[in-house]
C-alpha cells in the first residue's frame, strides 16, 4: 500500500528535556493508524511537529508527505495539504452556531461578505456526512461533548481533509457516543480519509486500528501490524510501559504507622454541570509515614479528588467525611483544611501554586503569614530567616531569597511550593504531579524530600501520571478511573502492567 | 532520558552601579521625573512654582487626589479598578452641604455620617465585585452614573453653600504655631525636621537590616544621594510653607494617611495578602487567603477615602456643586499608574501613587501658571501617562 506520511528521525528538544528522540512514524494511505503511549511519552508533541505547531527548524528530522519532503511554518501550511488535527480540548467557539464554527477563518465569502445560504447548504451536507442531526444554526454550547466532537470532524471535512489526526477523541465521551464516533472513523476510511488516532483505550484501538505505533519516553518502541496478526492488549501494554527502573528512586525505610487520614464515601459533582458526578464513592486512608499513590489517566478525576478534599476548592454538592487520627475534621474552606493539617501541592505551580512576580521569601510564607507576624505586622527579619532555612533545607538554588520566583527553574520553583506547604506544618501532604516538568536531577531531590517527610511521620498522598514514579516511591497505590477507585495494590503486587490493565479493563 | 545537565537559570543580579540602576530604574525614574518636572516649571514660570503661597496651593489643590490615590492603589493592587470615586466624592460633598446648610445638622455629626455613607457605598459596590464576581469595571461604571445622578438630585441642580467656618477648617485651616513665633512658623519647622530625620533614620535602619541578611544592597552613593534629595526636599518645602501660613491641615491629614497606608501595604499580613490576591488570585485562594473578603474590603476602604476626599473638596470650595468630582477618577487612576502600579494587579506602591499624584498636580499647576489652555493640558497629561506606562512595559520586556 502506498505511504502517505513518513516522519523520519524526528528529534525535538525543549530546554533541558528531549521530548522526542529519533521518532519514526509511517502511515499508509487510507489506513487508521493508532498512536499509543503513556502520558508524556511524546505523542502530542509528535503531532504538533506534524501539524506545524512547532514549525520547521525547531526540530530535527524529515517529514515526507505524499511523496514529497514537507516542512510547515504553521498550522495553516499543513492544513493546505489536508492535514487536520483535532485536539483533545475542542477548539470550537461556544457562542457561535455550528455553521459559523465550521467555516470560521474559512468563510464562504466574497469581498468579505458572507454568503449565508451557501454556508448553510454546505453545513447541512457536512452534518449529514458525519451523521449529526442538528440545525446548522444551533449554538455549539447547546451540544453535548460527543456532538461537538462530530462538529470538529465536520469542520475537518470542510477543509478537504486527507490526513485526520484525533487526539484522544473519545476521552470525554460516553460509551454510545464513542461507538458512534468510531463507526464514523471507519466510514471515513472507506471514503479514503487516512487517520491517526491517539488513544489510551486499547479496546477501541484494537477495534479500529490497522497499524499501531507505540511510543515510550520520546522514542518509537514498536510498530504493530494489526491486519496480519491479532494483537493482544497485553502486548500493547507491555510495549507502553516496559522500561527498566533502576536506581532512579532513593531508598526509604518503609514503616507505616497508624491511620492518619481517612476519607469515606466521598462524592463530588461537577461545578458547572450539576448532573455530572465527577467523584464517586471514594474511600481511602493514608497511614503515618506512608506514601500512597493514586494512578490513573488524565481526566480520571485525581486532581478533582485532591482539590475537593482541600477546602472544597473543586466541585459542588460534596458529601463524605474526612478524618484525621480517627476524628472528623472540617475541610470546608482552604483555611480550615490548612489549620487541620492538610496541604495540597498543585500540579500547576505557575497558575495555582506561586505568585510569580513575588520573591521566594514572600511565596514561602504566604500560606502561613501569622507565624512570621505579630498582631498582623510582619516581622521581615523573621520571615527572611524562615525563607533562608528552607532555602538551605530544600537546596533551592538561587542567589538570594529575594529573587522573583519567575526567574527560577521548574525544579527550584517546585521546591519553593513544597517549602510553602511545609511551613504550614501539615500532617498530610497531597502532592499532585510533584515532578511534572522538572529535570531528572531535581526529580531525585524531590523524591528525597518525600522520603524525609515520610520518615518524619507525615502522610503523603501522591498523584502521578508517571507510573514508574508511583511504583518507585509508594507503599500502596490506588488506581483511579472515571471518578472512582478501581483497585488498590500494595507495593509488592503493583506493576505497570497490572495498573494499566486495571485502567483499560474498567 | 536525556543527559543534559540540569539547568539552573536563576538569574544572577548584575553587579555594579549600572546593574543596580537598571534593576531599579522605575523607582529612581519616578523620583527624578518629579524633580525634573518641578525644575522645569520653576524655570518656565520664573520661580512662581516654588513660591510659598503656590506650594501651599499645590497641597490644597491635590490633597483630595492624593487621598483617593491611596485607596485606588490598594484597589488596583488587588486586581480591580474603581471608576466611581469622582462621582462618590461629589455625592458626599453634596450630602454634606445639604445636611449642614439645608438641614442644619451639626458639623461633627455630618462628617461622621458622610464617612459612614462612604463606607456603605464602597461596601455596596465591593459586594458585587467580590461575591458575585462581576467585573469591577462594570460595577463601578454603574456606580459612577448612579452617584453622579444622585448628586444632581440632592442638590436639585444648584450649588449649595457656604459652609460654616468649622467645616472649612478641614481643608483651608492651618496648624497653629504652638511656639508662637509666627513667621517662620516654628511648629512647621519642627515637624519638618522630625519628618526628615525620621525618613533618614528609617532608611538607615532598613539598610542595616538588609546588610545583616545579605540582601542586595543599594550602592552607598545612591543611598546617600537619595536620602539627601528626599530629606532636603522635605525640609525645603516645609521651610517655604513656614514662611507663609504654616502647615495646612490637609497636609497633616495626607501625610498621616500616607504613612498609615504605606505601613498597611508593606508591613502587615493583610497588605501582603492583597498583593498576593492581585498577583495570582487562584494561588492566593489555594493558600487559604479569603480572597473575596479582601476584595470587598479594598472597596470599603476606597469608599471611606472617597468620602473623606469629598468632604475636603467641598470644604475647600466652600460650596457643593453638581459638577464637583467630574472626571476626577481619571486623574486618580492616572496617578496610580504613573506611580508604577500594574493594570493586572499585584504590583504598585503607596509612595509611587503619591509621587504619581504630585507629578500630575505639579503639571496641572505649572501649566495653569504658564497660561496653557485646558485643551493642551489634557493632551500633555495624557501623553505623560502613556509615556510612563510604555516605560514600564519596555523595562519589563528588557528584563524578561
Amino acid at each position: 500500500m502506498q505511504t502517505l506520511l513518513e516522519m523520519r528521525n524526528i528529534t525535538k528538544t525543549f530546554p533541558g528535556v528531549k521530548a522526542l528522540d529519533n521518532v519514526n512514524l509511517k502511515v499508509a494511505q487510507g489506513e487508521i493508524h493508532a498512536l499509543v503511549g503513556e502520558n508524556g511519552a511524546g505523542k502530542s508533541t509528535l503531532m504538533k511537529v506534524l501539524s506545524g505547531v512547532y514549525p520547521q527548524g525547531s526540530y530535527d528530522g524529515e517529514i515526507h508527505y505524499d511523496g514529497q519532503i514537507a516542512g510547515f511554518g504553521g498550522i495553516s501550511d499543513s492544513e493546505k495539504l489536508g492535514i487536520i488535527i483535532i485536539h483533545q480540548e475542542l477548539a470550537l467557539v461556544p457562542l457561535l452556531s455550528i455553521a459559523e464554527n465550521l467555516f470560521v477563518g474559512n468563510e464562504n465569502a466574497k469581498g468579505g461578505i458572507i454568503n449565508w445560504p451557501e454556508t448553510f447548504r454546505k453545513t447541512e451536507a457536512l452534518l449529514k456526512k458525519v451523521g449529526l442531526a442538528e440545525q446548522p444554526s444551533a449554538m455549539v454550547d447547546s451540544l453535548g461533548v460527543g456532538k461537538q466532537q462530530l462538529v470538529e470532524i465536520a469542520k475537518a471535512l470542510s477543509k478537504d481533509v486527507r490526513l485526520l489526526i484525533l487526539d484522544e477523541p473519545t476521552a470525554a465521551l460516553s460509551e454510545s457516543d464513542s461507538q458512534a464516533l468510531l463507526d464514523l472513523l471507519l466510514e471515513l476510511k472507506e471514503q479514503g480519509v487516512t487517520s491517526i488516532v491517539i488513544s489510551h483505550k486499547l479496546n477501541e484501538v484494537r477495534r479500529i486500528a490497522d497499524t499501531i505505533t507505540v511510543i515510550r519516553d520520546g522514542a518509537t518502541v514498536s510498530t504493530l501490524d494489526a491486519k496480519k496478526e491479532p494483537i493482544t492488549e497485553d502486548r500493547i501494554v507491555h510495549d507502553m510501559v516496559g522500561r527498566d527502573m533502576s536506581a532512579r528512586y532513593p531508598e526509604r525505610e518503609r514503616r507505616a504507622g497508624d491511620k492518619l487520614l481517612e476519607v469515606q464515601n466521598w462524592n463530588v459533582w461537577h461545578p458547572e454541570h450539576a448532573t455530572r458526578q465527577v467523584i464517586r464513592d471514594i474511600n481511602f486512608h493514608v497511614r503515618a509515614g506512608e506514601v500512597v499513590g493514586i494512578a490513573g489517566l488524565m481526566g480520571a478525576g485525581r486532581t478533582e479528588l485532591a482539590m475537593s478534599l482541600f477546602g472544597r476548592s473543586y466541585g459542588r454538592n460534596i458529601t463524605g467525611s474526612v478524618k484525621l487520627r480517627g476524628k472528623d475534621i472540617d475541610t470546608s474552606t482552604v483555611a480550615t483544611a490548612i489549620r487541620n493539617g492538610l496541604a495540597y501541592v498543585t500540579e500547576d505551580r505557575k497558575e495555582l501554586g506561586l505568585i510569580l512576580e513575588d520573591s521566594i521569601q514572600r511565596n514561602i510564607t504566604l500560606a502561613n503569614l501569622p507565624d512570621v507576624a505579630k498582631s498582623g505586622v510582619i516581622n521581615e527579619a523573621e520571615e527572611t530567616k524562615v525563607a533562608e532555612q528552607y532555602r538551605g533545607a530544600m537546596r533551592i538554588r538561587t542567589p538570594s531569597v529575594f529573587q522573583k520566583v519567575m526567574n527560577l527553574s521548574g525544579g527550584n520553583q517546585q521546591k519553593v511550593v513544597l517549602s510553602k506547604w511545609l511551613f504550614t506544618g501539615p500532617e498530610v501532604l497531597i502532592l499532585d504531579e510533584p515532578t511534572r516538568g522538572i529535570d531528572v536531577g531535581a526529580k531525585f531531590e524531590i523524591y528525597g524530600i518525600i522520603n524525609d517527610l515520610s520518615a518524619a511521620g507525615k502522610g503523603v498522598l501522591m498523584i502521578s501520571s508517571e507510573m514508574p514514579e508511583l511504583l518507585g516511591m509508594c507503599d500502596r497505590v490506588y488506581v483511579m478511573n472515571q471518578g472512582g477507585f478501581v483497585g488498590e495494590l500494595s507495593a509488592e503486587d503493583a506493576s505497570q502492567e497490572r495498573i494499566m490493565s486495571l485502567i483499560v479493563t474498567e | 532520558m536525556t543527559n543534559s545537565a540540569p539547568q539552573d537559570q536563576a538569574a544572577k543580579p548584575e553587579n555594579g552601579i549600572a546593574g543596580y540602576l537598571a534593576g531599579h530604574l522605575r523607582e529612581y525614574g519616578l523620583l527624578f521625573a518629579l524633580i525634573a518636572i518641578m525644575v522645569f516649571f520653576q524655570i518656565v514660570t520664573n520661580g512662581t512654582l516654588l513660591k510659598p503661597v503656590n506650594i501651599t496651593n499645590l497641597f490644597l489643590q491635590n490633597s483630595y487626589i492624593i487621598i483617593m490615590a491611596l485607596g485606588m492603589l490598594v484597589v488596583i493592587v488587588g486586581g480591580n479598578i474603581d471608576l466611581s470615586v469622582g462621582s462618590v466624592m461629589g455625592f458626599i460633598g453634596a450630602l454634606a452641604a445639604v445636611m449642614i446648610v439645608n438641614w442644619e445638622v451639626p458639623v461633627g455629626l455630618t462628617i461622621l455620617a458622610c464617612l459612614v455613607v462612604g463606607i456603605l457605598i464602597g461596601a455596596a459596590q465591593g459586594y458585587w465585585v467580590a461575591y458575585w464576581k462581576i467585573p469591577s469595571f462594570i460595577v463601578t461604571l454603574a456606580g459612577m452614573l448612579v452617584f453622579r445622578g444622585l448628586s444632581l438630585w440632592l442638590l436639585e441642580g444648584q450649588s449649595v453653600g457656604p459652609f460654616p467656618k468649622t467645616f472649612q477648617l478641614l481643608s483651608t485651616g492651618f496648624v497653629p504655631d504652638v511656639f508662637g513665633v509666627g513667621r517662620p512658623n516654628a511648629t512647621a519647622l519642627a515637624v519638618g525636621i522630625i519628618a526628615a530625620g525620621a525618613s533618614v533614620w528609617m532608611g538607615l535602619r532598613k539598610r542595616a537590616r538588609n546588610k545583616a541578611y545579605g540582601i542586595e544592597d543599594e550602592p552607598t552613593a545612591f543611598f546617600i544621594a537619595r536620602n539627601v534629595i528626599v530629606a532636603g526636599a522635605l525640609l525645603f518645602v516645609i521651610y517655604k510653607l513656614s514662611t507663609f501660613r504654616g502647615l495646612p491641615n490637609v497636609l497633616i491629614t495626607m501625610g498621616i494617611l500616607t504613612i498609615i497606608y504605606a505601613f498597611l501595604t508593606e508591613q502587615t499580613t493583610i497588605g501582603r495578602r492583597i498583593y498576593a490576591l492581585g498577583g495570582n488570585e487562584k494561588a492566593a485562594k489555594l493558600s487559604g487567603i479569603p480572597t473575596e473578603r479582601l476584595t470587598f474590603l479594598t472597596f470599603v476602604n476606597m469608599g471611606l477615602l472617597a468620602a473623606l476626599a469629598g468632604l475636603i473638596f467641598a470644604a475647600r470650595l466652600n460650596t457643593a456643586t453638581p459638577k464637583a468630582g467630574f472626571a476626577v477618577e481619571l486623574d486618580v487612576i492616572a496617578a496610580v499608574f504613573i506611580g508604577g502600579a500594574s493594570m493586572s494587579g499585584g504590583v504598585g506602591k503607596i509612595v509611587g501613587a503619591v509621587v504619581g499624584a504630585f507629578i500630575m498636580g505639579v503639571m496641572n499647576n505649572g501649566m495653569s501658571i504658564m497660561g496653557i489652555g485646558i485643551d493642551y493640558q489634557q493632551v500633555i497629561k495624557g501623553l505623560v501617562l502613556l509615556a510612563a506606562v510604555i516605560f514600564d512595559v519596555y523595562n519589563k520586556q528588557k528584563q524578561g
